[in-house]
């Protein structure tokens, strides 16, 4: 099995090769083909030379820069990178240097990455193609005329294209799984509280997750070994060790009880559907129970996630007001200025999904719209715990389709909301689950399969990664992307 | 309000005020069909049977957290001001509020 980032620090580490080399390389693949992709909205040139060669100093000077010395990584912009724009593709913070790093952005350098930028996602992370960003769109390096996916479309893209070996992102109802899938790469999610929040911009703070974006299930593990653990600055992280999850990838499947999902491959296009079964008989080959399994539940996460996400979002978004950071469009008293700075600063699905959650939080409507989709939460996290009593993971597609046309759906926001069918109900149930690449449809268009996994599950979750991954057809190389 | 599925241009003027968005007749039209569409497949929710389940606000079971009471380091002062629309003696300027006499 591959695993280039664990490859590339293991050579820098050793001398073998130089972490200033590699960021060159990088950084002229950016030049080469990021005019077309658009995966970042900020490329880090001077500060990731800088970086790279005080990781070349400290390997001349005999000491040890980290498990991912020298390794290139590109990090979504919903992420606070002290003095160095962090945007969110919203104009609400077009000018915005936050005065402090992401913990995940601290633990990446303390580890000896070098971050050669900031990626395009959706404003706000709200979308699932990478449209909504007030900054143009990102394309998918397999076909450029279509979406990467996302929010998470650009760390996909960055990582899919060769642009940088990891990349970070975060997911909220599928914005790390479902760009990974549409792009042919790793994307995870991991349990709830794992992963520190500080430093990531809120959208919905009960479902956001940071996770990593990796070539191979191995580097997904790496990466999350490294962002994981205990942050006293977030009141949600949870107090345990780090995780130690990187020797599970090759451990096997032996004697593992795996659910497949029907709900997840109902209503799923067919070439998707077929690599999901081409899968499950894989892990079957290699030893797993493999059997079929309904949680019918599950139906209800979508519609339950769309009063959630966005009553926590209106919320949230509160915090753009034009007073202490950000926009501010002058208006003759607060308010007016409050409004006429969020008119001027939001796009318009961050419009719609303050209006949504605005309603459904409203008097009268609370207990028929943003309690009872509370309670519909309880009925699917129950739900999964039933099915965990039978199956030690489960698994289905990641997303209904392959990448669609860049504009099919950005005139029905319902329509976009359906890519997000099968990833929802693991934020609501704070469970981890990923995407691994396994072959494409006719037309070349990667396709991703998810692995579910009940809370702290991450082991388990990864052996059944790492086995899905040795049985997947090979996947072509992007139509655009760094020479390799 | 009246009913979700059909969601008027005042029911979204409302809401937007309540979210301190101004937005424009068009997009008070645009949002208002949209939400209705949306609200209408959270119906699915809505219709469900969900007598005695306790409602899940968050995935962790929440606790409180404390740490010890000792003074350390905060955001730069100076750094985070730098960030401000409008500053007026190292505090945040805002425009007046509304009612206070000029």
């Amino acid at each position: 099995m591959t695993a280039p980032a664990a490859a590339l620090a293991a050579a820098v580490r050793s001398g073998e090769r130089s972490a200033v080399s590699v960021a060159e390389e990088h950084l002229a693949a950016i030049d080469a083909v990021d005019g077309e992709l658009h995966a970042f909205l900020t490329v880090l040139a001077e500060q990731a030379r800088a970086d790279a060669a005080a990781v070349d100093a400290a390997v001349g000077a005999g000491g040890d820069p980290g498990p991912l010395a020298g390794v290139p990584v590109a990090v979504k912009d919903n992420l606070c990178t002290r003095g160095v724009p962090t945007t969110c593709s919203s104009r609400i913070l077009e000018h915005w240097r936050p005065p402090y790093d992401a913990t995940v952005v601290g633990r990446l350098r303390a580890a000896g990455a070098v971050v050669v930028g900031k990626t395009n996602l959706d404003e706000f992370a709200m979308g699932s193609s990478t449209e909504n960003s007030a900054f143009g769109p990102t394309r998918n390096p397999y076909d450029p005329s279509r979406v990467p996916g996302g929010s998470s479309g650009g760390s996909a893209v960055a990582v899919a294209a060769g642009l940088a070996t990891l990349a970070l992102g975060s997911d909220t109802g599928g914005s790390i799984r479902q760009p990974a899938a549409l792009c042919g790469v790793v994307g995870m999610k991991p349990t709830y509280g794992t992963v520190s929040r500080y430093g990531l911009v809120a959208f919905a703070s009960s479902l956001d997750q940071i996770g990593p974006f990796a070539c191979s299930v191995a580097d997904a593990a790496l990466l999350y070994d490294v962002i994981g653990g205990h942050d006293p600055m977030d009141s949600t992280s949870l107090d345990r060790p780090a995780p130690d999850s990187a020797a599970a990838v090759g451990q096997g499947v032996e004697g593992l009880r795996i659910g497949l999902l029907t709900e997840f491959v109902e209503g799923v296009d067919a070439p998707v559907v077929a690599a999901v079964r081409a899968g499950a008989d894989a892990l079957a080959a290699a030893g797993a129970a493999v059997e079929e399994v309904s949680v019918p539940q599950l139906r209800y996460g979508l519609p339950a996630y769309y009063l959630i996400a966005p009553a926590e979002a209106s919320s949230n978004l509160a915090r753009y007001d034009g007073v202490r950071y950000g926009l501010r469009v002058d208006a003759a008293d607060v308010e007016a200025m409050n409004r006429a700075t969020r008119e001027a600063g939001f796009g318009p699905e961050v419009k719609r999904r303050i209006m949504l959650g605005t309603y459904a939080l409203s008097a009268g409507y609370y207990d028929a719209y943003y309690g009872q989709a509370q309670k519909v939460r309880t009925l699917i996290i129950d739900a999964f715990e039933d099915a965990y009593r039978r199956f030690d993971v489960l698994i289905g597609a990641t997303t209904p389709s392959t990448a669609f046309p860049i504009g099919a759906k950005v005139d029905d926001p319902l329509a976009m909301y359906l890519s997000d069918v099968c990833t929802i109900p693991s934020n609501l149930a704070g469970h981890p689950a990923m995407s691994v690449p396994f072959g494409a449809d006719d037309a070349g268009l990667p396709i991703g399969v998810q692995v579910l996994a009940p809370a702290l599950g991450e082991t388990t979750m990864l052996r059944v990664s790492g086995a899905l991954e040795a049985a997947a057809p090979v996947l072509g190389a992007p139509v655009v992307g760094a020479t390799r | 309000m009246g009913d979700a599925r059909r969601l008027t241009r005042e029911d979204a003027a409302y809401v937007a005020r309540l979210a301190r968005l101004e937005l424009t007749d068009e997009e008070l039209d645009t949002y208002a069909g949209q939400l209705a569409a949306v609200l209408e497949h959270a119906a699915q929710v809505a219709a469900l049977d969900t007598a005695g389940v306790v409602p899940t606000a968050h995935p962790l079971p929440l606790e409180n957290v404390l740490r010890p009471d000792e003074p350390r380091p905060s955001l730069e002062r100076d750094e985070v001001l730098a960030a401000a629309p409008a500053v007026e003696d190292r505090r945040f300027r805002v425009p007046r509020i509304l009612g206070e006499s000029p």
